[in-house]
């Protein structure tokens, strides 16, 4: 594998926020215009860092939302209540504001054609961020790479890219099944169910067939999933997997 | 907070100058070789602590101190390109 | 220095200079930081131990050290982080009811703990009235994630030095780095001086 020194990782630029689009009641997407920006890959993140006007800082991790070929980069945030950088990010930012980030970060969670499949993304809340700039990406590049999304989501409301999942925007290559853990609307007739083999075993590919898995979501839930799909036979080698905390890093 | 090596692709990147979440690991501890980006990360502390997904131990640490990030590397038997 | 129009941050404005140490803000909140997982030893199998330059090794079930005399103090903490937090309640043994009829001629501690973790302080550091092993906070049992069901309470010091999930004290002859110490950060750990890593 090539070692590529990426020189816009290294430092921290600056980008303009051009718009910001509500997703669900806590989750903004916010479209960012970079002039220093050296272009990314489907499933890499972003460092965001945050400066008060004393000179206190604070810094998180967000995933890119956005495929490589969209116009801007996007990050899409949820608001965590007892958290420090995501209220701000959801309730203060505002197209025109300037925001300090430094990417793109993570070569081990990035998706592009060339790596093939059958690719199974299996998002944990706000874990489907990375998965649908993966999503977008296999749809601009017109793969043709069988490609299933399992979304895990407490209700509808929180859904997010609700309309472009439910729509399926993505093409006949692509399959989304939701499970709704908390709450459903009359008449669901998708999943109600939490993480388990059985359920696992319905949607993914077996063993045989190779899928290229991508997990994202908080650390039970990837823990949970990936545990499950190396019990049935999976190569870990072919498990891929982003976890993060109750603060959104 | 655990999170996994992906949480301090960010953190490496400044220290080591390119990607390493893709590089292998050894642990010097139990001899299991993961990819960086499945470690264990902790990331609330007064340093990043990676440990090993298998037994544990302390394979990196990495220290910011006054503007410097250190890493300690002692924890990895080995540390390779794919 | 790129700044953030209107952020703020967790933290309170105005700290008294008298109680807040150098670089330091304060919070509202009790942030946790931990090197590992949080660990959940069972009651049953706890332990306190001092050993190692001392005549007798000493030690207490955890049934036997809650029969132990306890204090409740106020205290102020601060965590190398920067953060501070003013006036927490703990309840806890005095380590000097601990050490009381402990033969030794040490002079430094090392604290062990659930996990692994070490931290090294001089024995009269953790004497005179200066540290616990505290099981209370605010008033309730010390939850896991805080150091629960012990950890060591030493406030005059940065608060990695008050260890969580502290089984022990192995009193040495020669002083020892601890975890953190090991990895770059100040032997002694005085707010007030501002000692976060060596060489400060």
């Amino acid at each position: 594998m090539e070692r590529a020194a990426l020189p816009g990782g290294l430092t921290w630029q600056l980008g303009t926020v051009v718009e910001i689009v509500d997703e669900t009641p806590r989750t903004k997407s916010i479209a960012l215009a970079l002039p220093a920006w050296p272009g990314h890959r489907a499933g890499q993140h972003v460092d965001v860092r945050l400066t008060a006007e004393d000179g206190y800082q604070a810094q998180r991790s967000y995933a890119i939302a956005s495929a490589p070929e969209d116009d801007h980069v996007v990050l899409t945030v949820e608001r965590l209540d007892d958290g420090e950088v995501s209220p701000y990010l959801v309730d203060e930012l505002r197209p025109g504001d300037q925001l300090e980030l430094r990417g793109p970060l993570g070569g081990y969670f990035v998706w592009e054609a060339s790596l093939g499949g059958p690719l199974l993304l299996l998002a944990g809340g706000s874990g489907v961020v990375p998965l649908r700039a993966i999503l977008r990406h296999h749809r601009v590049v017109e793969s043709t790479v069988p490609a299933r999304l399992l979304y895990w989501a407490r209700a509808l409301d929180d859904v997010i890219y609700r309309d472009e999942l439910m729509a399926n925007v993505f093409g006949d290559s692509v399959d989304i099944r939701f499970t709704l853990t908390r709450e459903q609307p009359e008449g669901w007739r998708g999943w109600e169910r939490w993480t388990d083999m059985e359920l696992l075993q319905e949607v993914t590919w077996p063993p045989r067939e190779h899928p290229l898995v991508y997990v994202c979501g908080p650390t039970p839930f990837v823990d949970r999933a990936t545990f499950s799909l190396i019990a049935l036979g999976h190569e870990p080698g072919r498990v891929r997997h982003v976890a993060f905390g109750p603060t959104g890093v | 907070m655990e999170l996994d090596g992906n949480g301090i692709a960010g953190t490496m990147m400044g220290v080591f100058g390119h990607e390493m979440t893709t590089e292998f690991g050894t642990c010097a501890s139990c001899g299991a070789r993961s990819m960086v980006g499945e470690f264990r990360v902790y990331l609330r502390a007064p340093g990043v602590v990676a440990r090993c997904r298998h037994c544990g131990s302390v394979v990196m640490v990495f220290v910011e101190a006054r503007g410097v990030t250190c890493v300690d590397l002692r924890g990895l038997a080995a540390l390779d390109p794919a | 220095m790129a700044i953030s129009r209107g952020f703020q941050g967790r933290r309170r404005g105005d700290a008294d200079p008298t109680r807040v140490p150098p670089g330091q803000y304060v919070t509202d909140d009790f942030p946790v930081l931990s090197a590992g997982p949080t660990p959940h030893t069972p009651l049953a199998d706890w332990d306190f131990s001092i050993r190692g330059a001392v005549d007798r090794p000493v030690a207490w079930t955890w049934n036997e050290f809650l029969t132990l005399p306890s204090e409740t103090v106020t205290v102020d903490v601060h965590c190398v982080t920067k953060w501070s937090k003013l006036d927490t309640v703990w309840k806890g043994v005095s380590l000097d009811t601990l050490l009381d009829g402990v033969e030794t001629s040490a002079e430094h501690v090392l604290a062990f703990c659930d996990g692994g973790y070490t931290t090294n302080l001089p024995l009269e550091d953790v004497t005179g009235g200066k540290a616990w092993v505290a099981y209370e906070y605010g008033g309730e049992p010390l939850e896991p994630e805080h150091g629960g069901p012990a950890r060591l309470l030493v406030p005059h010091l940065y608060f990695w030095k008050s260890a969580k999930w502290v089984r022990g004290l192995e009193l040495r002859d020669h002083d020892k780095p601890g975890f953190w110490e090991t990895y770059g950060y100040h032997n002694y750990g005085d707010p007030w001086k501002e000692q976060r890593y060596q060489g400060d």
